[in-house]
């Protein structure tokens, strides 16, 4: 009997185990509850083919499916001072990146590429909800110079995908000091004549709300994304009323008059390359699917030794 | 009745038995307390200083939001003639969270806004506790303008638990009009002085702190969140607002250590709200020394301090 339980029978389930299907392949929508397979819901931008709610996606998976064929260059960030207050909670600040860095594989919150979207040249920014909640850190900051730099340097508009809970809490005042230096950050697109186009996905909100994600010359947001300062359980504990349907949801801004629309992600990037074609003074896009480039590495480069526009 | 702060009770208790002596001494003339009495005292003036001299971040915390300490409307009185106040956004309303106009300041005009707390229940209900909405920001937009389009210097003050957190609020954009505020600080050509007062809570006070000088009183604090915010996110518990204080690092003088403000402004033995007048004198010579060092500058000039101190900002952390 003994041989029977302890080497057969995990033997045998071991084997069965492995058939089973691995983990990732099947996502569950929270919205509704449909189960998607895993490449239906990435050739769908992680929206859910049920019920169309916007599932969280990655700046990278993001970057994959906006710029033509995939193709883009990171643009490199300054490195920050590492922990400057030596901040410790329940746990270190460095362990806690440490954790965030392996989770999401990336180094920060925030990823800046160069490429182009529908034939038009372009720097984007995306923030990484994934990576402590998104959060405005000294590296976000450098993160979203670098970008509008680099964006004046091209002479290309930036889009920026913002996503965050607010600023770093373990950064402290510095993390703070992210929104009137991600301010000047807009201002010098602004000063070169560049678009700046936000999207704002869910969700936004804290001092990001309160800085560069509110300061687009155009201001697009994902269906239903949360967007706003504070959270709605502190306004619901201050005020002691409950709050409406769809209170702080991108269409209850865009009612206000917060933002200039509310778009589809899968919709998105046709309207982005219309809106900067015009106000870069472009000729109109071409229509339709656009073949993969061949020799792709040169056609990342490319853009920069073209012509200024 | 003086307010004592929880750490402050064994000062209380002293201070309270001089009081005592005093008035035993009144209805009786034969009792001869005065030398007792006295040294009494002398004990709790030691004892304040002892206080004060080491006060934890969590205390500086507390002293920053005394309800006798100095508040906006205070260093208007003193330090400012010909206060002149300006109200409105022109959109919705005026919020007399944020207070604001033209004033003379050492016989030159200048625009002065801030935040203000009150100082009574009723008062403090009128001003919201400081915490301004929208039409607060964007009536110190509109005063920023009229200071640039005047070449007047701009003097806010800071003192504010943040922004607002409310259903009307949000709904008029409480984000964008802190953004369009920071933004404002850092166009206008004309300079600007921030001096911290009691609590620079958040974005709520980054917009008016966008400055070309940043000074804060010795006792008052700066942070990113309120300690009792940070501690229940970080420790799940609001309770923990100590180690919070702690690690947020938001007194003055850490913030001094960052790089992220330029001076501390020395406050009297135990704290502003004990002796007011000379808190607010204090204020006004820093003030005064901040602009004259502006003085020569030109608009463009102005902008460019401005955008180099805040971008050269976190070159430097604490060292430990």
């Amino acid at each position: 009997m003994n041989w029977i339980t302890n080497y057969v029978r995990p033997r045998i389930n071991s084997i069965f185990s492995r058939r089973e299907v691995p983990e990732n392949l099947w996502t569950k929508c929270d919205e509704c509850g449909t189960m998607l397979f895993h490449r239906e819901i990435s050739d769908n931008l992680f929206v859910c083919s049920n019920c169309s709610h916007h599932m969280a996606i990655t700046p990278r998976e993001r970057f994959d499916a906006l710029f033509d064929g995939g193709i883009y260059v990171d643009v490199p960030v300054p490195d920050p001072v590492a922990d400057p207050l030596h901040f410790r909670d329940q746990k270190k600040y460095p362990d806690r990146m440490k954790a965030a860095q392996k989770k999401t594989g990336e180094k920060e919150a925030m990823l800046v590429g160069e490429g182009e979207i529908g034939r038009t040249p372009i720097v984007a920014a995306a923030q990484d909800f994934g990576f402590m909640g998104g959060s405005m850190s000294m590296f976000v900051g450098n993160a979203i110079i670098a970008a509008a730099e680099r964006a004046v340097e091209l002479n290309r508009p930036l889009v920026l995908f913002s996503a965050a809970g607010g600023a770093r809490m373990q950064e402290g005042i510095l993390g703070l000091m992210q929104m009137p230096r991600t301010t000047i950050a807009v201002q010098m697109l602004k000063e070169a004549g560049l678009p700046y186009i936000v999207v704002l996905t869910h969700p936004t909100t804290g001092g990001v709300t309160a800085s560069y994600a509110m300061l687009g010359d155009v201001q697009i947001a994902e269906p239903n994304a949360l967007i706003g300062f504070a959270g709605a359980r502190v306004i619901e504990q201050t005020i002691r009323e409950k709050l409406p349907e769809g209170f702080q949801r991108a269409e209850y801004l865009l009612e206000h008059g917060m933002l200039d629309r509310v778009t589809d992600r899968r919709h998105l990037r046709d309207e982005l390359v219309t809106i900067i074609r015009m106000l870069m003074g472009m000729t109109p896009p071409v229509q339709g699917d656009l073949p993969a480039p061949e020799d792709t590495p040169q056609l990342a480069e490319a853009p920069a030794d073209k012509p200024k526009k | 009745m003086t307010h004592y702060l929880d750490f402050e009770k064994p000062l209380a208790e002293i201070e309270g038995k001089a009081e005592e002596l005093r008035t035993m001494a009144r209805t009786n003339e034969d009792m001869d307390i005065e030398a007792e009495a006295k040294a009494l005292d002398t004990k709790a003036d030691a004892m304040l200083i002892d206080l004060y001299k080491k006060l934890t971040p969590w205390r500086k915390c507390q002293v920053a939001r005394h309800p006798e300490r100095p508040h906006c409307k205070n260093y208007i009185d003193a330090l400012f003639t010909e206060y002149t106040p300006l109200a409105g956004d022109r959109n919705f309303a005026d919020d007399h969270a944020v207070m604001g106009g033209i004033a003379r300041f050492h016989d030159k005009p200048v625009v002065v806004i801030g935040h203000e707390k009150g100082n009574d229940t009723q008062s403090r209900i009128t001003h919201n506790f400081g915490m301004a909405r929208p039409e607060g920001y964007r009536k110190a937009i509109r005063l920023m303008d009229l200071a640039d389009r005047f070449r007047l210097p701009v003097i806010t003050l800071v003192d504010t638990p943040g922004a607002y957190p409310g259903k009307g609020a949000e709904e008029r954009g409480q984000s964008e009009a802190i953004a369009r505020s920071t933004e404002k600080c850092l166009q206008i050509g004309v300079p600007l002085i921030s001096v911290v007062i009691g609590e620079g809570g958040s974005g709520g006070a980054v917009a008016f702190a966008t400055a070309n000088r940043v000074a804060m009183l010795e006792h008052s604090v700066y942070s990113v969140i309120s300690p009792e915010g940070c501690a229940s996110i970080l420790w799940k518990d609001a309770e923990k607002m100590r180690e919070a204080a702690e690690a947020l690092r938001l007194t003055a003088q850490d913030l001094h250590s960052l790089g992220v403000i330029d001076r501390i402004i020395p406050e009297p033995s135990g704290g502003a709200h004990r002796h007011a007048k000379q808190a607010i004198a204090e204020v006004g010579k820093t003030i005064q020394a901040l602009l004259a060092g502006l003085s020569d500058k030109s608009p463009e000039a102005l902008i460019r301090d401005r955008r180099k101190k805040f971008m050269s900002m976190g070159k430097r952390g604490l060292e430990i």
